[in-house]
């Protein structure tokens, strides 16, 4: 893994070896599924997601059951749930890429920066993470957005904000350890520049975990930002998203269930998917792991 | 070990004091205004500014951090600004009811992940342990917020063996627990299962197969020991995860501990409250995981304390 040619010849094995996995391909065969769902959702989409439609209730006024007309059923407000879910999974999509995305960011900077260059500098740093890790992250996170009246971004920060920290340690740990290995060493005496070093030697080498923490991430970032909608203090109706229709629908849970669990099986499926090609993707791109399960 | 003991809990206090003064800060920048909360939507400017005055809100940010925590100090954690209680009162009234909930959790967590997890190893590979793997990637997939409703709809809507929320008798803790039990459960279970292959895997393994011992006594008295002590570091560590959980599972099944009183705080910005449980949470966090730190080297004494 040390020589330039490794890490050309690696994408395309490890894609083999990951297509290969029974669990990953089904995982990311959910992911093409919701995402293909988001992305043509104004086409597949038999109805307008916050149309209030008259014949979306029975004659008492109550949401109708899935099966007939409504796929999945309507909502109390006589909206089509399979419209609802088809628009929400782009709210999870975005927020989970968005957020996952500035988290990693975030948690990469910090960890290279304090792996790296050590000193007062790492030392600060590190200590910090710590302090984060001893905050109560969900707490944390639903006081920010209670307190904010979130948007959508907002959301997207605070979830942002509250899971950099995981990452930084990890790479912290990883870059700690490449900084002190001879190719590093031998690096420096041939006089290449601290930049030179980071990004073309350090850098390469962390893709994998940072490859595969991203992956992670995606679902701990699904599952946050439903919980926030689920609490009311996430994103805002009549978007939808998975979490708000359940906030919404709950207290018609006991005779209206699909109103919760059809988006709940939503939210479960796709951390799901993303934890499964996550965690392969750690098998294969860790080659201390290979030829283990 | 004194040494050792003395460096760690002086760091525990600085972490605690940069999350008391990270948690003020916040709570002093944010858009939201107890004040108004307080005084209520049709009072007067002048109302408003006497309230402010009187809580000592229009001090500069030091002033108030330091009036706090010269408060805390003495354990004092200042009144709540709705409920004119104290807040340490309010915490310490609620806490029982949380302790409870996390030991019947940490309970059903271990009980399922332990056991799914050693099911899993001794049957690498087979049908039985890849469906174990792939339930405990669900539970590791699933909100909490879908799984207590889940197990409200099936056990005590449904079948109508379980209240549907509230406190005070054994069946009341059942759901509440078993919500948190499970989602934990699946980290068990992977950390379980790789651990003792892991173990299994050893020589001295081999020399106790080799010996004739039976294959219970090898896994039980052998392999177990050894292959359970990354697992129980964790339980140190979930208590940070239990702090979080804990503010929805409470509030969905109506259970009277600190976090439905977060959550009730949060939604009205009552700001003594808020600060309370969240260093609560926070010293719990830090206690945890100085305890998985302290226990490790007792468990396995290759493990020093450094």
């Amino acid at each position: 893994m040390t020589g330039p040619g490794a890490a050309d010849a690696a994408p395309a094995s490890a894609l083999a070896r990951l297509l290969r996995r029974k669990l990953a391909l089904a995982g990311l065969a959910i992911i093409l599924v919701v995402v293909g769902g988001a992305v043509f959702a104004p086409w597949i989409a038999p109805f307008d997601p916050n149309d209030q439609m008259f014949d979306g209730l029975t004659l008492e006024g109550a949401p109708m059951p899935p099966g007939g007309k409504f796929l999945m059923g309507t909502d109390l407000l006589g909206r089509d749930l399979f419209s609802r879910l088809l628009f929400g999974a782009r709210t999870s999509l975005v927020i989970g890429i968005a957020a996952n995305g500035l988290a990693l960011v975030i948690g990469t900077l910090v960890g290279i920066t304090a792996g790296f260059f050590r000193g007062w500098i790492g030392g600060i740093l590190m200590r910090f993470t710590d302090l984060m890790m001893a905050f109560p992250a969900l707490l944390l996170a639903i006081c920010l957005a209670a307190i904010f009246q979130p948007s959508l971004w907002i959301v997207a920060m605070v979830i942002a904000l509250v899971n950099w920290v995981q990452t930084a340690r990890v790479i912290f740990t990883e870059t700690s350890s490449l900084a002190t290995r001879d190719f590093i060493a031998a690096e420096r005496t041939l006089g290449a520049s601290t930049p030179r070093i980071l990004f073309r030697h350090i850098l390469p080498h962390l893709l994998p975990t940072i490859i595969v923490w991203g992956t992670l991430g995606i679902s701990t970032t699904v599952l946050l930002e439903a919980t926030l909608s689920f609490l009311g203090i996430g994103v805002r109706p009549p978007t939808p998203s998975w979490g708000n229709i359940i906030f919404e629908n709950q207290t018609y849970f006991q005779s209206a269930p699909w109103l919760v669990f059809i988006p709940g099986t939503a939210i479960i499926l796709l951390a799901l998917a993303f934890n499964l090609v996550g965690d392969a993707l750690r098998d294969v791109l860790d080659p201390t792991q290979r030829g283990r399960d | 070990m004194a040494a050792y003991l003395i460096r760690r809990l002086v760091q525990s206090a600085l972490i605690l004091l940069g999350v008391s003064f990270i948690t003020f800060f916040l709570l002093y920048v944010l858009p939201a205004d107890p004040v108004r909360q307080i005084a209520g939507r049709s009072a007067t400017a002048e109302t408003v500014e006497n309230i402010r005055q009187q809580l000592g809100l229009d001090r500069p940010f030091v002033v108030q951090y330091a009036r706090y925590m010269g408060g805390l100090v003495q354990g004092d954690m200042g009144r709540s600004y709705l409920q004119k209680t104290q807040v340490a009162e309010l915490i310490w009234s609620r806490l029982p009811a949380t302790l409870l909930l996390m030991a019947g959790a940490i309970i059903c967590e271990l009980l399922l992940g332990l056991t799914m997890g050693i099911v899993a190893a001794l049957r690498r590979g087979r049908a039985l342990d890849q469906t174990l793997m792939i339930i405990s990637f669900v539970t590791v997939s699933a909100p909490q917020f879908v799984v207590s409703l889940l197990l409200l709809y099936v056990f005590a809507v449904r079948l109508g063996w379980f209240p549907i929320g509230g406190y005070g008798t054994f069946a009341h803790l059942v759901l509440p627990a078993l919500t948190l039990g499970i989602l934990g459960s699946g980290w068990y279970s992977r950390m379980m299962r790789s651990s003792m292959i892991d173990v299994l895997r050893a020589d001295y393994i081999r020399t106790a197969r080799a010996k004739g011992l039976t294959r219970a006594r090898i896994v039980l008295r052998h392999a177990l020991p050894n292959a359970i002590l990354p697992v129980i570091a964790m339980i140190g560590i979930d208590i940070g995860i239990f702090m979080g959980g804990i503010v929805v599972v409470e509030s969905v099944f109506g259970w009277p501990g600190i976090g439905q009183l977060a959550w009730q705080a949060i939604q009205r910005v009552d700001i003594p409250i808020i600060m309370g449980v969240t260093l609560v949470s926070a010293c719990a966090i830090v206690l945890g995981n100085l305890l998985a730190d302290l226990i490790a080297p007792l468990i396995d004494p290759r493990i020093r304390l450094r």
